[in-house]
């Protein structure tokens, strides 16, 4: 008898997981506000601005990360309609678009780096705060795309339906929290430029 | 009756043990890799032990430095090397041992051992939950902890010794590696061992706060729970809204140390060399610190108070006063505790005006930490009591809060705290009101649930040697440095007797440090009670205490999922102690109304409708039989 309501419980102990992640999604936003903080605290007290016309590549990444939101969007419409053909295509264009985003954003780098001149060491600390914004929120990107994969893995192992479905909201919960992360930090330096 | 019950149960369980679950469980699924959590909380109340008896080791090192300056120890250079040469331990080694005495006892023996003990004990068997939402992370949070545990005691084994700046590990000491030898490898490994642990700590709090928000047993609505669980799922909140914080901190100090950036540094000579650094804010790193330093505090008081309000509540046989009243208080130093770090930085330079709305939350703070303990003496006012060893701990802790809180007024005036600041006082008001009180809330916890964890009871006799031990040690030992800290002496000093203004201090630093040595030799009782119980204990009935929490419901032999059979049900609130009219002093949680017509009271259904009609069919049946009288 026991064993039995085992595994209901089963099925059931997925609410909490995903509870899990949003739970871990606002450490992650605590996280980002205290850098953004330390950000404010730092130049406002020492008076050292930013002075950095942001590089355009970030308005490129900034597009592929909405396009990746809307691709994964589509997989979970698919996935619930159970269509799995199309579940696995928006997925691959979600990967394909998140690690577009992640190469973009390090091009950002190399252009700021040897065009611009704005060094991760500046002595004007304000600007080693964009590598930080950035080099964090990739470290974030490179666990999200890491769930993407386990999802997609997951679809060609045939792993039934509530699995998948579980998985594709996990992976969801945190690649469009993570979306609206770099659209934060990026007005966030758009409008602390000067 | 009970015991039956419980051999009922285990002989049940045994029944399906063999055929249906738990089939393939090893001794390293079992006891290492487990994923149950009363094993988990097992694992972490022995790791927080010894991570204790260890960071006390280390205060006895450094206290017989303050008592006797001048003399040598050989023994010392035979113990430690050349940590201690020529019989006296070094200064930079003395720096080592005051920090890593600090980071010990704050993060890993009352933040992690305290919580993570009966988080992960209490949650599920109070609650009514099989397990932990992820048991999985749960175990992970364990395995991170121990790692973080073994890295931060593996750095007294690097050439330099362990990292030496304090605990609070400010800039520029903790950001340029060359700055003293602590500053070296030890402060790396402080720093690995410090992103391991908030790794496990935001592992475990995540799930403590998922599985009290989703896993309850049916009629377990949130103003249900026993005090215990209301503090460790704000605690748990707390530790998830502060520790990302102290992380971002560390990411940039890591950006600074091995990076070269100048996130913290500025203007630094090293050598007579000046460095490359420009332009960066120390205090910026006293901010992020603070930020989470100061909800830390409460993240290791909180738990402790939740502990000895439900062992103050059963054994004064009567319920908690003012439990919502005391629920409240939680949430507002919840929410107060993360506008308040200013405090700690009165003296660095902080615009007045700042300092004095700094000075205000923190004096706003200390309303709901005193209706607290108007509550707990109000919960003890003219109880049955019943003094086991557990219920003088939870006194004790209310003792220690008292007189440590009173002091933090004096430090929140910002005037005032220029005085005080980084003194002896400071030293004296935190390890009153946080070390003595959590410490003291956490031995009440371990001598009230270890029937629980171990089926088995402790000594009675030791654990009353241990309390008066103990409770006279901390204050011989803690109350004397108030007096130092008003004369000017500071903390974190090699020897006083350089500077003739303090020589005077020698005498009674000589006696702290035998009160300390007496207070230490206090925790063999302890610790001899603890190991020999759990394998000499007398046996343990199913409910010791009298208790009406869930915990207790549950069968002594510990089983994967608690309960055999269905999760029982809960009716009323924890704290049905001495109800007049009732059969006895104490009604479990599982108890319906139906069965307790005569103790039931018109306020019992406040929204249950049927139930107050059932209450005054029954009422009035019975004046009816009085007038037939
Ligand atoms: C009654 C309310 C309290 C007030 C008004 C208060 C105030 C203060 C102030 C102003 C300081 C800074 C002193 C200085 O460095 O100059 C301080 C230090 C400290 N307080 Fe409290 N406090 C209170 C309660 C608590 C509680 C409940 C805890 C812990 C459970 C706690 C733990 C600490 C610690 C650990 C420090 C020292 C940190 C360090 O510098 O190493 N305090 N307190
Ligand atoms: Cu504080």
């Amino acid at each position: 008898m026991m064993a039995s309501i085992q595994k209901n419980n089963d099925r059931l102990d997925l609410a909490p997981k995903k509870f899990n992640m949003w739970i871990f999604i606002f450490t992650s936003f605590m996280f980002f506000a205290a850098l953004t903080s330390g950000f404010i605290v730092y130049s406002g007290g020492k008076g050292h601005g930013l002075n950095v016309i942001m590089p355009s590549a970030f308005m490129y990444s900034t597009a592929a990360i909405i396009l990746s939101s809307g691709t994964l969007l589509l997989a979970n419409r698919a996935a619930k309609g159970l269509r799995f053909g199309e579940q696995k295509l928006y997925l691959w264009l979600t990967l394909v678009l998140g690690l577009a985003f992640f190469a973009i954003q390090i091009y950002a780098w190399y252009v700021l780096t040897y065009k611009m001149g704005i060094y991760f060491t500046d002595p004007n600390a304000s600007r080693s705060f964009i590598y930080a914004f950035t080099g964090t929120h990739l470290i974030h990107i490179i666990a999200a795309i890491l769930l993407l994969l386990n999802t997609l893995w997951g679809t060609y192992r045939n792993i039934p339906q509530v699995r998948n479905m579980f998985k594709m909201e996990m992976t969801s919960i945190f690649w469009h929290f993570l979306g609206i992360i770099w659209i934060y930090l990026y007005v966030f330096l758009l409008l602390n430029q000067n | 009756m009970s015991t039956l019950a419980v051999h009922d149960h285990g002989v049940a369980h045994h029944d399906e043990h063999g055929h249906e679950h738990h089939h393939n469980e090893t001794f390293v699924s079992k006891y290492i890799f487990s994923m149950d959590h009363k094993m988990i909380a097992k694992q972490f109340l022995i790791t927080g032990i010894t991570m204790a008896v260890i960071a006390m080791i280390l205060s006895i090192l450094f206290r017989i430095q303050l008592a006797y300056p001048d003399k040598t120890f050989p023994l010392l250079t035979t113990l430690l090397g050349h940590f201690a040469p020529n019989g006296r331990i070094s200064t930079e080694f003395y720096l080592s041992l005051v920090t890593i005495h600090g980071t010990i006892m704050v993060f890993f023996v009352l933040t992690a051992g305290l919580s993570g003990t009966f988080a992960n004990l209490l949650i599920p068997l109070q609650i009514g939950a099989r397990d932990m939402a992820s048991p999985f992370m749960n175990m992970l949070s364990y395995w991170f902890f121990f790692l973080a545990s073994v890295v931060m005691l593996s750095s007294f084994f690097v050439q330099k010794g362990p990292a030496s700046g304090g605990w609070t590990i400010y800039p520029p000491l903790s950001a340029l590696p060359k700055a003293m030898p602590g500053s070296g490898e030890g402060m790396t490994l402080w720093l690995i061992s410090m992103v391991m642990f908030v790794a496990s700590s935001l592992m475990g709090g995540i799930n403590y706060v998922s599985t009290v928000l989703n896993m309850r047993t049916k009629g377990m609505d949130l103003w249900k729970m026993p005090l215990t669980i209301w503090a460790l799922f704000l605690t748990a909140i707390l530790g998830i809204l502060a520790f990302p914080v102290l992380v971002a901190g560390v990411v940039l100090l890591i950006f600074d140390r091995s990076f070269g950036t100048s996130f913290y540094l500025s203007d630094i000579v090293l050598n007579g060399v000046q460095q490359p650094y420009e332009g960066g804010s120390p205090i910026l790193f006293q901010h992020l610190f603070w930020f989470l330093g100061h909800p830390e505090v409460y993240i290791v008081i909180m738990p402790a108070m939740g502990i000895s309000s439900e062992v103050m509540s059963v054994n004064s046989r009567k319920p908690i006063f003012g439990y919502h009243a005391m629920v409240y208080s939680l949430i507002g130093i919840t929410v107060l505790s993360f506008i308040v770090w200013g405090h700690h930085m009165f003296v660095t330079g902080m615009n007045p005006f700042l300092g004095g709305v700094f000075m205000i939350t923190t004096l706003i703070i200390a309303v709901p930490s005193a209706v607290k303990t108007f509550n707990w003496l109000a919960t003890l006012w003219r109880g049955n009591i019943r003094f086991t060893p557990a219920m003088l701990f939870a006194i004790g802790m209310v003792s220690f809060f008292i007189s440590g809180g009173l002091t933090g007024i004096f430090l929140g005036n910002a005037a005032l705290d220029i005085n005080l600041h980084d003194t002896y006082f400071v030293v004296a008001h935190f390890h009153l009101v946080m070390g003595s009180a959590a410490i003291f809330g956490m031995l009440a916890g371990v001598y009230h649930w270890f029937p629980k964890m171990f089926g088995k009871l402790m000594d009675e006799k030791l654990g009353y040697l241990h309390f008066w031990l103990t409770f006279i040690g901390a204050y011989l030992v803690f109350f004397p440095m108030h007096f130092m800290g008003l004369d000017g002496v500071p903390r974190r000093y090699y020897a006083f007797t350089e500077f003739a203004s303090m020589q005077k201090w020698l005498t009674i630093n000589t006696f702290i440090t035998w009160a300390a040595i007496m207070a230490a030799l206090a925790q063999v009782a302890f610790i001899y009670n603890f190991i020999v119980s759990i394998f000499a204990g007398k046996k343990s009935t199913q409910n010791p205490w009298e208790s009406n929490t869930l915990e207790w419901t549950a069968p002594v032999e510990h089983i994967h999922g608690n309960w055999p059979g269905e999760i029982p049900t809960v009716y009323r609130w924890p704290y049905d102690y001495s109800k007049p009219g009732a059969e006895e002093d104490f009604i479990p949680q599982t108890v319906p109304f139906s069965q307790t017509m005569s103790s039931n009271l018109p306020h019992d259904f406040e929204d249950n409708p049927a139930g107050l009609e059932e209450l005054n069919k029954y009422t009035s049946t019975l004046k009816a039989e009085e007038k037939v009288k």
